[in-house]
């Protein structure tokens, strides 16, 4: 450490170490790291280009949420909607965010291209699931947006093929007045699989929170859940007469319904993500008294303060030992 | 050096020594100025001669070569290297016995170490170092902890040696604990705090009388406020984010 040889870094390892700081930025916080980043590199080219390459990954990362100009609400920053480097979809209104990831600002709208769109067949469940999860978003986030992109299978016409949905919930504080950020993340992968009228859900539930008056703490929780329901059918209200031999025929052609289908997606997310949230609860109850003992106790295993003595040098020692009484 | 020091107030406290050592190659100049401001997760050598490990800081550095409070050799061994005075190694030596006790008290396991060294104006300066490594694989008793870490600094300023002497201590925490388990996921909280606290106490009580209230006392509260004040502040932004579906207006008991 003392005398290190001072070998000048190159601009592809400035860019690096730089890049690793905006993409380690606290959630809300990568514009104040890049304030100072650039004065630390006091190198405008290297600055500009680490800057390119990061902010998209710390925004997506970060699902950042934009407002769109022309009233069209916000978008999120999502590599789910991503459909060129600076082009994000935003499923509820059928419309493209032309996104500045640097400045993190939304420029232009366009609306979305058929190509870019699901089908009819997958649309109606994209956006019932949608609606069931404004809903629900709308009751438990004070402050979170969500949106339900396709990811797979966007093209499908008709029962018979698989295609996949995903979630995105986000929501994000920021206090900076009060040294104090956060941000709260889920994403659900859901799989609609035809053939076994069966639906899978994944889920990635992430947490972060920075508080940072006199000092810097930091919370960061990472959770994955998989749950599975069934494709949701019309409920048959056939009349009494129906021979239950034809009922049983009925049943493989019953007719799905996607509100249905929505409504129980919508209650497993529900389900878990207040039982996640329960958990960190008990986690942060459990701290004071149980896992930060392992670390430090709050008083000795005495219960009383440490008997340090008014007496004098070598003394000290054997009198606490004694009175301690361990040790000769 | 200010937007360094902005940068380390905000990185994860868990990645400080990767931003730290990125700050020394971007910053060549500034090494000793951030050396000596940002406070980093202890190192520990063991001592052949004693058998037992010590902890390294810029206190017993020299050159590439660390001096153990247990058998005053600098490791590896180095020629002509700075040592307290035997006056001052007496209670160098005194002061590591008892700290190791506290150790044992608070923290049920752990290294310490203590270092001394006169200074310039008449008094000395001493420096308490604890590092516990409290996961269920280290010394947590309890189990609780898949990983985690206390690392403690205290450097006290003793004044030149009167009837009430002058105490000046500067305490720095810093810590990380994860939890896991299958229903909960990782819960990981880190993060470091530093405090001041002068006193002048009356000299008959003892240098490490003085020295060890004053310890026991910020350690005290460094450890409350991170629990209460900082991992509590974190918690709020938790339940502001997502407010626990228990939160209803509840009724308090008519007393």
């Amino acid at each position: 450490m003392a005398e290190e040889e001072e070998t000048e870094l190159s601009d592809d390892q400035k860019k690096g170490i730089a890049k690793w700081f905006l993409v380690n930025a606290p959630a809300g916080e990568i514009q104040y790291v890049s304030k100072d980043l650039k004065l630390v590199l006091n190198d405008d080219d290297v600055y500009n280009e680490a800057a390119s390459e990061a902010f998209p990954v710390y925004n997506k990362s970060h699902l950042i949420s934009l407002k769109m100009p022309g009233g069209f609400g916000d978008v999120l920053v999502t590599s789910y909607g991503e459909l060129q480097d600076n082009e994000y979809l935003d499923p509820k209104t059928a419309q493209v965010a032309i996104v500045d990831h640097v400045k993190q600002a939304c420029t232009k709208v366009r609306p979305a291209t058929d190509e870019e769109l699901p089908s009819a067949y997958v649309e109606e469940y994209r956006c019932a699931l949608e609606a069931e999860i404004l809903k629900y978003v709308a009751e438990a986030y004070p402050k979170g947006s969500s949106s339900v992109y396709c990811t797979n299978g966007k093209d499908v016409e008709e029962p018979g093929s698989d295609f996949d949905l995903v979630v995105v919930i986000a929501a994000a504080r920021l206090s900076p007045q009060n040294f104090c950020n956060g941000s709260w993340r889920t994403i659900w992968n859901i799989e609609f699989k035809d053939d076994i009228q069966k639906l899978e859900l994944n889920g990635k539930l992430l947490v972060g929170a920075h508080y940072f008056e006199e000092g810097n703490v930091q919370l960061d929780t990472k959770h994955e859940c998989r749950d599975s329901t069934m494709f949701q059918c019309v409920n048959n209200k056939c009349s009494d007469l129906m021979l239950p031999m034809l009922l049983e025929l009925m049943c493989e052609y019953r007719i799905r319904s996607p509100d249905d289908t929505a409504i129980s997606v919508a209650n497993l997310i529900r389900r878990h993500e207040t039982a996640y949230m329960a958990s960190l609860e008990e986690s942060y109850f459990k701290l004071s008294d149980n896992t930060f003992k392992d670390l430090r106790r709050k008083l000795p295993i005495t219960r009383t303060l440490f008997p340090w003595r008014s007496t004098r040098q070598f003394s000290l020692k054997r009198e606490i030992s004694e009175e301690l009484g361990i040790g000769k | 050096m200010e937007a360094a020091m902005g940068l380390m107030r905000r990185m994860p406290p868990r990645h400080s020594e990767t931003a730290l050592s990125a700050l020394l190659s971007l910053l060549p100049h500034n090494s000793s100025d951030l050396l000596s401001q940002v406070d980093l997760p202890l190192q520990v050598l063991s001592d052949d001669d004693s058998g037992k490990r010590f902890i390294l800081c810029e206190y017993n550095r020299d050159a590439d070569s660390y001096r153990s409070p247990w058998s005053n050799k600098y490791h590896p061994r180095l020629e002509d290297a700075p040592y307290p005075s035997s006056k001052l190694r007496q209670l160098e030596i005194e002061a590591n016995d008892i700290f190791t006790v506290y150790c044992d008290q608070y923290y049920e396991g752990g290294i310490s170490s203590v270092y001394m060294w006169e200074d310039d104006n008449e008094g000395f300066v001493a420096c308490f170092l604890v590092k516990k490594d409290g996961s269920k694989t280290g010394q947590g008793r309890r189990g609780y902890l898949e990983e985690g870490t206390w690392d403690a600094i205290h450097v006290i300023e003793v004044g030149p040696e009167e009837e009430t002497t002058r105490y000046c201590l500067t305490s720095t925490v810093m810590l990380s604990l994860t939890t896991d388990d299958v229903s909960s996921g990782t819960f990981s909280l880190s993060g470091s705090i530093r405090r001041q606290m002068n006193m002048n106490l009356p000299v008959a009580d003892g240098h490490l009388c003085n020295m060890g209230k004053m310890i026991e006392e910020m350690e005290g509260k460094l450890r409350n406020s991170l629990d209460q004040v900082y991992f509590g502040k974190t918690r709020e932004m938790v339940c502001t984010l997502r407010p626990p579906s228990e939160v209803l207006p509840m009724r308090l008991p008519d007393s």
